[in-house]
């Protein structure tokens, strides 16, 4: 009998790479930058993963795929850990991962506009000043924002002025 | 887990009672599950489609940061209890949550009037909890924290938009404000439970939190044309299990499947 070999970490992160994010299956969990740490512990497989929004509902989900794909590979020993710390952002997103959204049709976030939650500058923010949002579509920036949150928690509601496409945005956060 | 959580957790019980430091989780749980359980009331009702959806996911995020509270609330007080029995299985006393939070929705200006006052408060919260001497606690809230610094710019864009809106949008804020001030007062009370979080430096002193929840407010009430008003009159009780009505009728609703069918999932 062969003696059952420990697959590399590199070869979990290579498998974990090929899992798509299940609301945008277009990108995968670790273009999206959710999985934190791969590491073996003694004979069993830790995998820490950190929630995109803590009410993401898609967190169950692929909490559930990440343990079938993996048992499928034969990691009999798996242990998935959920990380706080440091918060997810979406800083995190791969520069693949952002060519992947916005050729789906989702902009991709536009890094430094997160919310502070300073009331300074409420109104500039208000006219959508503030953060310059280019169309998936047609790529101009001539486009307004219709809610700030749009078809799940992660994105919000934009419409191009020239294409006149309605569109969603991944916000910063 | 790893070992981590259980040396913090000891720590923890170190500085304060286990008791006040269950409490104190419940407290903030609580008004987020309340008030995340009213706001998620309007999904198939606003005014608008976008609406709706933003509705429905500030009610998620609210109804997401409830469970990584109350699941360290229930680790705290070692009985065993998860998040959900904390949320599906106690009775009203035996919730935390500031009265504002159980206010009934209103009209689209008064829910949006009642997310912004509390928005203002729980972000100065979240702030103050980031730095808790707790790292399970500071954890929580700096992931939260920024899902309600955007909460906050939210509401307060609308009710800027809806105060210096037109003559009835105006007229309902002005009347919403002042149904409502009187119980944004009971945010910034202290008692004895929050002076052992306070002086344990596991969570801000309810009182410091008030200069800039007022800065925020009174800023935000000009750019909207309202009055804020001169009363300081506060109705109190939510924090000690004392309750409006009103908290009855939303556990009925909330808490029905699981009182019905105990133990039933999907």
């Amino acid at each position: 009998m062969v003696a059952a070999t420990r697959p590399s970490e590199e070869q979990i992160w290579a498998w974990l790479s090929e899992l798509p994010d299940p609301e945008i299956p277009v990108i995968s969990l670790t273009e999206l930058g959710i999985i934190r740490s791969v590491e073996w512990q003694d004979d069993t497989l830790v995998v820490k993963v950190t929630p995109t929004y803590s009410g993401c509902p898609a967190t169950s989900v692929i909490n559930l795929d990440i343990e079938t794909a993996l048992r499928r590979r034969g990691v009999r020993k798996l242990r998935l850990e959920r990380q706080l710390t440091p918060p997810w952002t979406t800083d995190w997103i791969s520069a693949e991962g952002r060519e992947k959204l916005r050729a789906y049709g989702i902009a991709p976030p536009v890094d430094g506009t997160a919310a502070d939650g300073v009331a300074a500058g409420r109104i500039a923010r208000m006219t959508g000043a503030r953060v310059t949002v280019a169309c998936p579509r047609c790529g101009s920036t001539d486009t307004e924002r219709i809610s700030q949150f749009g078809s799940t928690p992660c994105k919000a509601s934009y419409r191009c002025q020239d294409c006149l496409e309605p569109f969603d945005y991944f916000k910063c956060i | 887990m790893s070992s981590l959580p259980e040396m913090t957790h000891a720590a923890a019980t170190d500085r304060v009672s286990r008791e006040a430091l269950f409490e104190g989780l419940l407290r903030i749980g609580d008004s987020a599950l309340i008030l995340g359980h009213r706001v998620s009331e309007w999904c198939g009702h606003a005014p608008a489609l976008e609406e709706d959806i933003a509705l429905a996911n500030v009610a998620l995020d609210l109804i997401g940061q409830t469970q990584l509270w109350l699941e360290l609330a229930g680790t705290v007080e070692g009985k065993g209890r998860s998040a959900d029995d904390l949320a599906y299985l106690r009775d009203a006393w035996d919730f935390r949550n500031l009265l504002i939070c159980e206010r009934p929705n209103g009209d689209f200006g008064h829910t949006l009037m009642r997310q912004f006052l509390f928005d203002a408060y729980h972000h100065e919260l979240l702030k103050g909890l980031s730095a808790s001497s707790d790292p399970r606690v500071a954890e929580i809230a700096a992931k939260a924290g920024k899902e309600v610094a955007y909460h906050l710019e939210r509401s307060s864009d609308l009710v800027v938009r809806l105060g210096d809106g037109t003559e009835e949008s105006h007229r309902r804020m002005q009347e919403a404000l002042e149904a409502l001030w009187p119980y944004t007062g009971e945010m910034f009370l202290r008692d004895d439970k929050d002076a052992e979080l306070a002086d344990a430096g596991i969570a801000p002193d309810p009182a410091s939190l008030r200069p800039a929840w007022e800065r925020t407010v009174r800023e935000v009430m000009t750019d909207a044309t309202l009055q804020v008003p001169d009363s300081t009159f506060a109705h109190k009780g939510g924090k000690q299990g004392i309750h409006s009505e009103y908290l009855g009728y939303i556990l009925a609703e909330m808490q029905f499947l699981q009182r019905a069918y105990p133990g039933a999932s999907w």
